[in-house]
């Protein structure tokens, strides 16, 4: 089949080169060390150390951004769960008119960008910013949550929102209605109900939802830097100042493997569930 | 119906929840008081400043070209492996295609664009390409991240779809190319526009990426936003985020009008107003 060959290699051309081949050699580019110069490594492969792992599990500040990492994705999938749930839900059961119009309104501050949204909660929360002025006129002392965790917790919730919901919804409008109906008939209350026969059919849905939040918010840069202030140091910012700031990669290659192995165990998680 | 009343308030909450931060940002924007909670008047100012800004404008120039470049790209490749996953079966190397492609969509963008960086320092010294960094490295990494995006997009479509259409096309005589161009591409338009947006979109939104993939002298609007968003908000950054918020509202309120006409029952279409 030849024809197939003409449709498969180009992508599988550009599978291998560009996602495959780069993370080789960020594994490979991990076991050198940093020396000033252009580029600012070692040649990759000559005298390959584990230098940069030791220093990864040895220096606290490598596990703390981990452990931090992990907090913002656990915190932030968790909200967008409780969040997400009832509004998954709320709009499976709308009208068949309503539905999209309602689904609409969940993605549309997805479509206007990432940085716009943390742009509004910056003019939200930051000192004498709207939060603070709502509590200040109710005579409450202001809360000056910007650059805190809240504040990092908050972003994450907000800007990923819409990666729970429309999972949820997928699986929620699915649901059999009729199961609820004839549970309520034999005289289950409406929570009985709930937790015995709607959550159960969504389960796939509520999983789903908690990866799609969870994986990209452990990696994130953005809303720690922006929102979290200078304590909230995540794998993500580490990565970043490493190759930035301080301009050692190999060692900004270390911690992206660490962040990559963090990942696999999500993930695997996930293919197993289908 | 008390349940029911719990998740009307629950949606309403969810709302607030999404659009207040926003609706005050629209607010901000069009106040003339460069402190931004002194409210008083309507000013377009802010407007004003925004589009005498050059290097926000060439930015934005940037980035557009970009993202229509890169969309274009994704789209022909991710089709091609939309294609491929729907409607080759069990091929060899099927599994590990599939965890090629979807790798890319959980991959954090600071490990894409750090590992993007350093394939193209190796390619440009071993084959000389990409000579130094900037627009072209930046679209080809966008290219790379939204040809998953665009991939998921087309299999779906032409899972849904089936082939008994492109089957009766060849049972009628056509080739199996005549019959991809003729009936398959056809009734993908749909998903191939979707899967472009989509693209594009994802483009004009990335700072990570393109921050590592970079050179001097190709800033996208994001980074000028990021590093101005560093020092803090400023009113024209309000200015430009209703800009997009307007642009973007526009488009999707149009596509679902759009949507809702079409999908109606063609009988009925006489008796609609």
């Amino acid at each position: 089949m030849s024809r197939r060959v003409l449709v498969l290699l180009p992508v599988w051309a550009w599978l291998l080169v560009s996602v495959a081949l780069p993370v080789l050699i960020v594994a490979v580019l991990s076991f050198s060390t940093s020396v000033p110069g252009v580029p600012p490594y070692t040649p990759l492969g000559d005298a390959p150390d584990g230098a940069n792992y030791a220093a990864l599990t040895e220096d606290r500040f490598y596990l703390d951004a981990g452990l931090k990492s992990l907090a913002v994705a656990g915190v932030s999938s968790l909200a967008c769960l409780l969040l997400g749930y009832p509004m998954a839900l709320a709009i499976a059961r709308a009208g068949e008119r309503w539905r999209s119009l309602l689904l609409l309104g969940v993605m549309l501050p997805f479509w206007t960008g990432f940085l716009l949204r943390v742009t509004a909660w910056i003019g939200l929360l930051r000192d004498g910013g709207w939060v603070d002025l709502a509590l200040t006129s109710l005579g409450l002392p202001a809360a000056r949550l910007l650059y805190t965790n809240a504040a990092m917790y908050i972003g994450v919730t907000y800007a990923y929102l819409p990666f729970m919901i429309l999972p949820l919804y997928a699986r929620l409008s699915r649901r059999d209605p009729a199961l609820e109906e004839a549970a309520a008939d034999l005289g289950a209350t409406p929570w009985v109900t709930f937790l015995t026969v709607t959550l159960p059919q969504s389960l796939p849905g509520v999983l789903a939802g908690l990866a799609l939040v969870f994986i990209p918010a452990i990696g994130e840069y953005v809303i720690p830097e922006l929102l979290g202030g200078p304590g909230a140091q995540t794998i993500g910012r580490a990565l970043w100042n490493e190759f930035f700031s301080n301009r050692d990669w190999p060692m900004a290659a270390t911690v992206a493997n660490a962040l990559l192995l963090a990942l696999l165990v999500p993930m695997v998680l996930l293919r197993a569930r289908g | 119906m008390r349940r029911g009343r719990f998740l009307t308030a629950c949606l309403l909450l969810g709302y607030a929840f999404l659009y207040i931060p926003v609706l005050l940002l629209v607010a901000t924007s069009f106040n003339p008081s460069r402190l931004t909670t002194v409210l008083g008047g309507f000013s377009l100012r802010w407007y004003v400043a925004l589009w005498q800004n050059d290097k926000l404008i060439e930015a934005a120039g940037l980035s557009l070209r970009v993202a229509a470049l890169s969309a274009t790209g994704a789209t022909a490749l991710g089709t091609l492996a939309g294609l491929a996953l729907a409607r080759f079966g069990r091929f060899a190397g099927r599994g590990a295609f599939a965890a090629l492609l979807s790798a890319r969509l959980v991959l954090p963008d600071v490990l894409v664009g750090l590992s993007l960086l350093l394939l193209f320092l190796q390619m440009e010294q071993v084959l000389g390409w990409p000579e130094g960094r900037g627009a072209l490295t930046i679209t080809l990494a966008h290219v790379s991240v939204s040809l998953s995006y665009v991939a998921v997009v087309i299999e779906a479509r032409l899972a849904d779809a089936g082939t008994e259409l492109e089957d009766a096309a060849m049972d009628l005589g056509a080739s199996p190319l005549r019959a991809f161009f003729l009936v398959t591409l056809p009734l993908l338009a749909p998903a191939l526009l979707s899967g472009w947006l989509l693209a594009f979109t994802l483009s004009l939104d990335d700072l990570v990426v393109a921050t590592f993939v970079s050179g001097p002298g190709a800033t996208t609007l994001p980074m000028v936003v990021f590093s101005a968003l560093r020092l803090g908000v400023t009113p024209e950054l309000n200015a430009l985020a209703t800009v997009i918020l307007a642009v973007v509202s526009v488009t999707l309120g149009g596509a679902w009008w759009v949507q809702q006409r079409v999908s109606r029952p063609v009988a009925l279409g006489g008796t609609q107003a």
